[in-house]
């Protein structure tokens, strides 16, 4: 399941919603994985632009992958403003096995850093301000450079 | 006539583009001092499926994004 919201995440409430959802599916395991903003740089937090069609594509794809696996995958990321010391991306894998969801949660979530069509900015003095050096481009990158 | 959308940082709002495939589109941009810097680093969508050749036709009403590197989380 993916849930986009506006702004920070509120972490207890999506997490124990999750929780409730397959405490009693036999599951075994629910590992999560919260990130928080950093007090960092000056930053007074991360802002962040989101392509939907593209990132439902891709989660489905992971989501698919994991079912092979007999687990399951939760997302939940920010749109806009986000500030520090609050979260602005969950993930979750439920598994009956331990190494499989301790392999998948890893795996998806590096996934996710270079494939999910997600932009991510600083706040800084109310500017954002694109985090171009910490961005990874995505496969076929340069197709309609001139250099190309 | 196909849309060009660009997401994200680039800050452009989307076109509508008589081209036949992603080679008049690159001929289209040449000479674009603002999008030159963008389209060295972006990749390319036709419909929501990132694609890796030159040569793909466009179809009329198809939608090309162009999307930025990335960072969520």
């Amino acid at each position: 399941m993916l849930e986009l919201h506006d702004g920070s995440l509120d972490v207890v409430e999506i997490t124990s919603r999750w929780y409730k959802a397959v405490k009693d599916k036999n599951f075994g395991a629910l590992i999560p994985f919260i990130g928080i903003v950093r007090d960092e740089k000056g930053i007074d937090g991360l802002s962040f632009d989101v392509y939907e069609p593209i990132l439902n594509n891709w989660f489905n794809a992971w989501q698919e992958k994991a079912k092979k696996e007999g687990a399951m995958l939760y997302m939940a990321h920010s749109r806009g403003d986000v500030l520090n010391h609050t979260s602005s991306y969950i993930s979750a894998v439920v598994s009956p096995q331990r190494k499989v969801g301790l392999r998948l949660i890893n795996d998806f979530v590096e996934d996710f850093k270079a494939n999910a069509p997600i932009w991510k900015y600083d706040l800084i003095g109310g500017k954002r301000v694109y985090a171009r050096e910490r961005s990874q481009a995505l496969s076929g990158a340069g197709l309609l450079s001139k250099d190309n | 006539m196909a849309r060009i959308e660009f997401l994200g940082p680039i800050g452009k709002e989307p076109e509508d583009i008589d081209i036949k495939n992603l080679k008049e589109l690159k001929e289209l941009f040449a000479g674009d001092k603002k999008l030159e810097e963008w389209l060295d680093i972006c990749a390319v969508a036709i419909n929501d499926t990132l694609v890796n050749e030159i040569d793909v036709k466009i179809q009329p009403n198809d939608k090309i994004s162009l999307l930025p590197p990335v960072c969520g989380g």
